[in-house]
């Protein structure tokens, strides 16, 4: 045909979002496949992995209730430590799921299209996983309801509402929420094709009880539509927000290298970065097991990367202006602390999160890296251990010299403290393993939207040169 | 009482549209369309009125907002006001974060409940199979069939001219 020709012939259009070929048919088949296909090895080992690595939960949370939170590393100066860094790192991680959902469904980037679905299942149970930590802190769980929740106690007494500990607890309970809604409702549609696909009658009824008697009617599809945008539309500030509140946990203390105006946008950003480390960490290994290039294309590998390289550099501004303000602001107290997290006992920790998270993501400004899914691989990898180490030099350098020598100390984490959070990544992992075993791991009815029109010369929805000034 | 319908099968979106507009326009009773995705040109084929559901959102939201600035200032102000550090007991900057969440939390639990009220959707509903492929690769007009004197043929003729796949009747018990 002469009217599409010269679109393959052009140099600088953008990589396709979909492999040629698809039709609405065989993109409900390959997806549904990874389903309905039988379980393959690869999985089983994941989840005898996922499973082990919870008992080291069992067994920290289980240590941690018989003798209190004295079994973790925390001392007098240090009275932050591990929990806090992990619950911080969990929360970021979850970022990337409703930027992708939400914000980039706003901008109309169609190429978000194959990876929202993922990426929102890692939202919800990275912010499970990242729960447990304020919970688990408390040292007694069962009655931490008047300690986080709006309920009085036994003498009357409410939550302080002045306290960003507080705002925290309102900003992840609906992040959760709203992202869970979110995650649910684009689900729906799917799970009726499930239901209509289904060869066993088990399937059928799970996924006709799921997908709540949808028959892609075009009066449902019209509030759909409108809920879906409406949910993007109030989770794009609420991503936003949910880190903001987080970084105020330390920006509202008066305490060197918490009080800072620049931590809100530092953390949103470095909670987008870390995040679309984790989707990459996750996407490369399930897009090479189950073939999904068709799905997850280059193009996809190279927006990714850049939304990285782009945040990785704001948070590479966040560490220039902390170095900066500490010696504008001429504090001794702030001078000292940044003297003491570069060159302190702690130094080689900093110039780690150095190297992890503003050195080596600057491959990412190469194409080749970009394209090469085992250099992202390992640039991710960096990036998640970066992400990590950014916490604990927030927390602990900014804590263990207080005002005061005699209180000095230093902070080490003790085996209990690496139980819990390895145990998480363990939550973290079954639920991922269990996501992809019984539930469209793409979004079916959004990859419809890519397949090119028949019949008439029509483009698709968004076509590509729609989007190609954002790539 | 038993509806029935008159079906038209399809497999692309723009003879979907086309037909459908036509049929409404032919002063058929259009049903309902079903489709495998949210066509973006049906609501207005069909003459559906545009969504109301924002509306809606505002309110759960403006009630959300009302809750969580009733409760803080009650709360910290009113039933226990506890003094820290000689700071007002009503100090609106610090309530805005918990305001913010609840404005969001409201409106997005408050949509989706609509939203499945409005559709009549609930889980373990069953629902008549118009045909099995529409959550596949199929795009089906349905035409509400009151009468014997309703004129097949001429439908059938209206809906060839849009390629068409399957004409069918449907009776619903």
């Amino acid at each position: 045909m002469a009217s599409t020709a010269p679109e393959k012939e052009d140099p600088t259009a953008p990589a396709p979002v979909l492999g040629p070929g698809q039709t609405y048919t065989t993109v409900t088949q390959k997806i549904s496949s990874i389903i309905t296909s039988r379980t393959p090895l690869g999985w089983i080992i994941g989840v005898a992995l996922a499973l082990g690595l919870m008992q080291c939960f069992a067994l920290g949370v289980t240590w941690l209730l018989i003798k209190g939170v004295g079994v973790w590393g925390l001392n007098v100066p240090v009275g932050w430590g591990w929990a806090i860094i992990n619950f911080v790192w969990w929360i970021g991680i979850g970022h990337a799921g409703t930027l992708i959902s939400a914000i980039l469904l706003l901008m109309r980037q169609n190429w978000r299209n194959s990876i929202n679905r993922f990426a929102e299942a890692m939202t919800i149970f990275a912010v499970i996983c990242a729960m447990q930590f304020p919970l688990l802190h408390t040292g007694r769980p069962w009655i931490a309801a008047y300690w986080l929740l709006p309920y009085p106690n036994s003498m009357g007494v409410w939550p302080q509402f002045r306290s960003p500990l507080i705002w925290d607890v309102f900003a992840v309970s609906t992040y959760f929420t709203v992202s869970l809604i979110f995650w649910y409702i684009g689900l729906i549609p799917d799970f009726a094709t499930l239901r209509d696909k289904a060869k066993q009658k088990v399937s059928r009824v799970i996924y006709g009880i799921l997908s709540m008697g949808w028959r892609g009617s075009a009066k449902h599809w019209h509030n759909y539509e409108m809920t879906s945008l409406l949910l993007a539309g109030i989770s794009t500030p609420l991503v936003l927000s949910v880190h903001s509140i987080v970084s105020f946990d330390f920006s509202v203390g008066l305490v060197p290298g918490w009080h800072a105006t620049i931590f809100p946008p530092y953390f949103v950003a470095g909670a987008v970065f870390a995040g679309f480390a984790m989707v990459l960490t996750l996407a490369l290994p399930l897009r090479a097991v189950y073939g999904l290039h068709d799905f997850i294309t280059d193009r996809h590998l190279n927006n990714m990367s850049k939304v990285m390289l782009a945040t990785g550099l704001i948070v590479a501004y966040g560490y220039g202006m902390e170095q900066f303000y500490a010696w504008y602001s001429a504090s001794t107290y702030e001078g000292y602390m940044m003297q003491n997290r570069t060159w302190g006992p702690y130094s080689f920790e900093y110039w780690m999160l150095i190297l992890c998270n503003v050195a080596v993501p600057q491959l990412l400004w190469i194409k080749w890296v970009r394209l090469n899914p085992i250099m992202l691989f390992i640039v991710s990898m960096f990036i998640n251990v970066g992400m990590w180490l950014e916490r604990f030099i927030i927390v602990v350098t900014s804590l263990h010299r207080d005002y005061m020598p005699s209180s000095w100390d230093m902070y080490r984490s003790t085996p209990w403290d690496w139980l819990l959070y390895i145990g998480t990544i363990g939550i973290f992992l079954l639920g991922m393993l269990l996501f992809i075993r019984v539930m469209p791991v793409i979004n079916i009815v959004e990859i419809r939207l890519l397949v090119p029109r028949k019949g008439h010369d029509k483009k698709p929805d968004h076509d590509a040169s729609a989007d190609a000034s954002a790539d | 009482m038993s509806n029935s319908y008159f079906l038209g099968v399809f497999d692309n979106e723009s003879d979907i549209v086309a037909a459908t507009r036509i049929t409404r326009e032919s002063g058929y009773d259009i049903h309902d369309v079903y489709t495998p995705y949210a066509v973006h040109d049906l609501p207005e084929a069909m003459g559906l009125k545009s969504s109301r559901l924002t509306w809606v959102c505002l309110m759960f939201a403006l009630l959300g907002f009302s809750i969580a600035i009733f409760s803080q200032f009650w709360i910290a102000g009113v039933d226990w006001a506890v003094n820290v550090g000689g700071r007002p007991f009503n100090s609106l900057p610090a309530y805005l974060p918990v305001m913010f969440e609840c404005i969001v939390l409201f409106g997005g639990l408050g949509v989706l409940f609509t939203l499945f009220v409005r559709t009549k959707l609930y889980p373990g509903k069953k629902e008549l199979t118009i045909h099995p492929e529409v959550t596949n690769d199929r795009f089906v007009l349905a035409v509400e069939l009151r009468d014997s004197a309703f004129d097949t043929a001429a439908i059938t003729m209206l809906w060839e001219q849009y390629h068409v796949l399957e004409i069918r009747q449907l009776s619903e018990a």
